[in-house]
C-alpha cells in the first residue's frame, strides 16, 4: 500500500495504461468534457422555449443535434447539462459518504474490542432501514432542498465505506509503524488521521468509483420521482422521466438520456471493477 | 440453533425501534401539516380537526400514542383518504405488490442461478463472455431506464403487451412489469453464481467427485450448489430492498395500484401517517427477511450457527 498521494496518483496511472481499466475511463472522460464544454459550443442554452420548435426530432440542421423536447427547448444542452449536475451531485454525495465512512470505520477498526463491536453492530442495524424510502420522505418534508439531496445520498452510502476501512484498518493496525507512533506517545487521534487513513487511499479511491454509481442511482432515482432538481435545472433521471410522458410522439427524448445515463453508470462500474480488481483481488468478494 | 434464532430475534428489535423512532421524527419534524393543501379552514375548526387527530398534543405524547397502537398491529387512520384506516389501504395495495415482487424474485433466482452456473462451467468462453456482459450491463442500468424501454418496445412498436396495469385483467399485464423489476436482479444473482461457482468447482472435495467419476450434472447438483448459493442467500436481504425501491418505479410506469404507488402518492399527499405505515411496513418486511436469511445461513453452512 502506497502513502503519498503522489504514489496512489502513479499508481493509478500505471493502472489506467492496462486492460480493462482504459475503455471506461477513456468514455468518461470523454462523456465529462462534453458534459462540461458541451454547453459552450452549441448556440442554445438548457432553458430557453421555442413554442413554434416543439418536439423536433435531432438534425443537424440548426444546430438541434438531440431535437428538442415538449417546450421547444434544447436537447442537446439540457442533456448535457443534465449530465453535469448528476455528475456533481454524485461526487460530492460521494466526498460526503467517503468522509463519513472512512472516519467511522477508521475509528472503529483502530479502537477495536467491545466499542468496535458496538459501532459495527449499529452499521448492521442501519443496513436493514428502508433508506430509500426514508430520503423520500426527507425529500418531501423538507421542500426539495438541492443541498440536502447531497447529504441524503452521502447519508446512505457511507455504510459500505465504513466496512471495508475498518477491516483495511485492522490490518494496518498491527504494522510496525503504527506500534512505533504508538511508543514515542502520538494521540490516537493523530495515529488514525495522520498514520492510518492516508495508507487507505488506494482502497478508499477505488471502492469510490462504485459508490459514485450508486450515488447517480438515488439521484436520479428522486428526480424521475420529480423530488430531484428543480425546473428548468433537469438532471438525467428528470430527463428520463420527461421522455416517458412523451415517449409515443418523440422516442429520442427518453433514448437519449436514457443511453447517456446507462453509459455513465456502466462505465463507472466498469472503472470501479477493474481498479479492484487489479488493486486488490481480496476485496472482490464483499 | 434455537440459540442462535432467539439471538437473531432479539437482536432485530432494536432496529425495528430506530426505523420507528427516525420515520416518526423526520414526519413530524417536516413543516407544514396534513392538512394544509386545503382551503383555508377557521382557526377554530383547524383546531378541531387537530384535536381530533391528537396533532395538538406534544410529540412525546404523540409518539407514546403511535408506538402503542402500533403494537396492536394499528397503524392510524389515512390523513388524506378520510374514510380509510392505513392498514386498509396498505391491505389493498399489498397483493399486486407481492404478485409482482415474488414473480420478480423467483424469476431472477431461476434464470440468475441457471446462468450463473452455465458461465462458470463455460469459463472463458465466448458464452461466458457474453454472460458477463449482459449482468454487467443489467447491474448498470436502473430499472427507470428498463421499464419505459420495455414499454416503448414491446407495447408501443410492437403492441405484444398492454403498456399499462388497467389496459388488460389478464395474466399478460403482469409480464412486463415483472421483467422491468427482475432484470437488474438477474443479472446481480448472475454475476455472485458465477464468482462463487467458480470458486467452489475450484475446491479440491469437486476434484475428489470428478476422480470418483461423477458427472458434471450430478457434481453440480449434489456438492457444488449448496455451498455456491451463500452468497445468493445473503444477497436476498439487499434483493428484497432492491426490489421494492424498484416496485416503486415499476407501479409509477406500468400503473400499478400497489405499495409503491401509495408512498409516493401519499408522499406527495403529506399523507403523513400513510407513508410512516408503509415505511414501518418495508422495514418489518426487510428486517424479517434477513432474520430468514441468517437463519438459512446457519443451516446452510454450520460454520455460522457455532460462532
Amino acid at each position: 500500500m502506497k502513502s503519498s498521494p503522489a504514489a496512489v496518483a502513479g499508481e493509478a496511472l500505471r493502472l489506467a495504461s492496462g486492460g480493462g481499466v482504459r475503455v471506461p475511463a477513456a468514455i468518461l472522460l470523454l462523456l465529462v468534457a462534453a458534459a462540461l464544454l458541451g454547453p459552450l459550443l452549441s448556440p442554445h442554452d438548457y432553458f430557453t422555449m421555442d413554442l413554434s420548435g416543439r418536439l423536433q426530432p435531432p438534425a443537424l440542421e440548426g444546430a438541434r443535434l438531440f431535437g428538442t423536447d415538449d417546450l421547444g427547448r434544447d436537447l442537446f444542452v439540457r442533456s448535457m447539462s443534465g449530465a453535469r449536475v448528476t455528475l456533481l451531485v454524485a461526487v460530492v454525495a460521494s466526498l460526503v459518504s467517503l468522509v463519513i465512512g472512512v472516519t467511522y470505520g477508521a475509528l472503529a477498526g483502530y479502537a477495536g474490542g467491545r466499542i468496535d463491536a458496538f459501532m459495527m453492530r449499529m452499521v448492521d442495524a442501519l443496513y436493514a432501514l428502508p433508506f430509500m424510502f426514508l430520503v423520500i420522505l426527507l425529500m418531501v418534508a423538507f421542500e426539495r432542498n438541492f443541498l440536502l439531496i447531497f447529504v441524503a445520498i452521502g447519508a446512505i452510502n457511507w455504510l459500505d465505506m465504513a466496512r471495508i476501512v475498518r477491516g483495511q484498518t485492522l490490518a494496518l493496525k498491527q504494522r510496525e509503524f503504527v506500534s512505533a507512533a504508538e511508543l514515542i506517545g502520538v494521540t490516537p487521534a493523530a495515529i488514525v488521521f495522520r498514520h492510518v487513513v492516508p495508507n487507505l487511499l488506494g482502497v478508499v479511491v477505488v471502492y469510490m468509483t462504485l459508490t459514485i454509481p450508486q450515488a447517480i442511482l438515488v439521484e436520479s432515482f428522486l428526480s424521475f420521482l420529480g423530488l430531484g432538481v428543480q425546473e428548468p435545472q433537469t438532471s438525467l433521471g428528470a430527463l428520463v422521466n420527461d421522455g416517458i410522458a412523451q415517449m409515443e410522439r418523440a422516442p429520442w427524448m427518453l433514448l437519449i438520456p436514457a443511453t447517456i445515463l446507462a453509459l455513465v453508470l456502466m462505465s463507472f462500474n466498469f472503472l470501479g471493477d477493474g481498479l479492484r480488481d487489479v488493486l486488490d483481488p481480496r476485496l472482490r468478494e464483499r | 440453533m434455537l440459540r442462535f434464532a432467539l439471538l437473531r430475534i432479539l437482536s432485530a428489535i432494536p432496529t425495528l425501534f430506530l426505523v420507528v423512532v427516525l420515520a416518526f421524527l423526520m414526519v413530524h419534524a417536516a413543516p407544514g401539516g396534513p392538512f394544509d393543501q386545503e382551503r383555508v379552514l377557521p382557526p377554530e375548526n383547524a383546531r378541531n380537526l387537530a384535536a381530533a387527530y391528537h396533532l395538538d398534543e406534544p410529540l412525546p405524547r404523540q409518539f407514546g400514542r403511535y408506538v402503542s397502537r402500533l403494537v396492536r398491529g394499528d397503524l392510524g387512520p389515512s390523513y388524506y383518504y378520510r374514510d380509510h384506516s392505513v392498514s386498509d389501504l396498505i391491505g389493498a395495495a399489498l397483493p399486486k405488490s407481492l404478485q409482482l415482487g415474488l414473480l420478480s424474485m423467483a424469476l431472477a433466482l431461476l434464470v440468475g442461478i441457471s446462468a450463473g452456473t452455465t458461465a462458470a462451467l463455460k469459463r472463458d468462453t465466448l458464452l461466458d463472455r457474453f454472460v458477463t456482459g449482459f449482468s454487467m450491463t443489467g447491474i448498470s442500468v436502473p430499472v427507470f431506464v428498463i421499464a419505459p424501454l420495455l414499454v416503448l418496445v414491446f407495447a408501443v412498436q410492437l403492441r405484444w403487451l398492454p403498456a399499462s396495469w388497467s389496459g388488460s385483467a389478464g395474466f399478460d399485464r403482469l409480464l412486463l412489469p415483472v421483467l422491468a423489476l427482475s432484470l437488474p436482479q438477474i443479472a446481480y444473482v448472475t454475476r455472485l453464481v458465477r464468482a462463487s461457482m467458480i470458486e467452489v468447482l475450484s475446491s479440491d472435495f469437486i476434484r475428489t467427485a470428478r476422480a470418483q467419476g461423477l458427472s458434471t450434472m450430478s457434481i453440480i447438483r449434489y456438492h457444488a450448489l449448496k455451498p455456491a448459493m451463500l452468497p445468493v442467500v445473503s444477497y436476498l436481504g439487499p434483493a428484497t430492498a432492491a426490489v421494492l425501491t424498484g416496485a416503486v418505479v415499476v407501479e409509477i410506469v406500468f400503473g400499478v395500484p400497489g405499495l409503491g404507488q401509495l408512498f409516493v402518492r401519499g408522499a406527495l399527499n403529506r399523507d403523513y401517517t400513510l407513508v410512516l405505515g408503509i415505511v414501518i411496513f418495508y422495514a418489518i418486511l426487510i428486517i424479517l427477511l434477513n432474520l430468514l436469511v441468517d437463519l438459512l445461513y446457519g443451516f446452510l453452512d454450520p460454520r455460522i450457527r457455532e460462532a
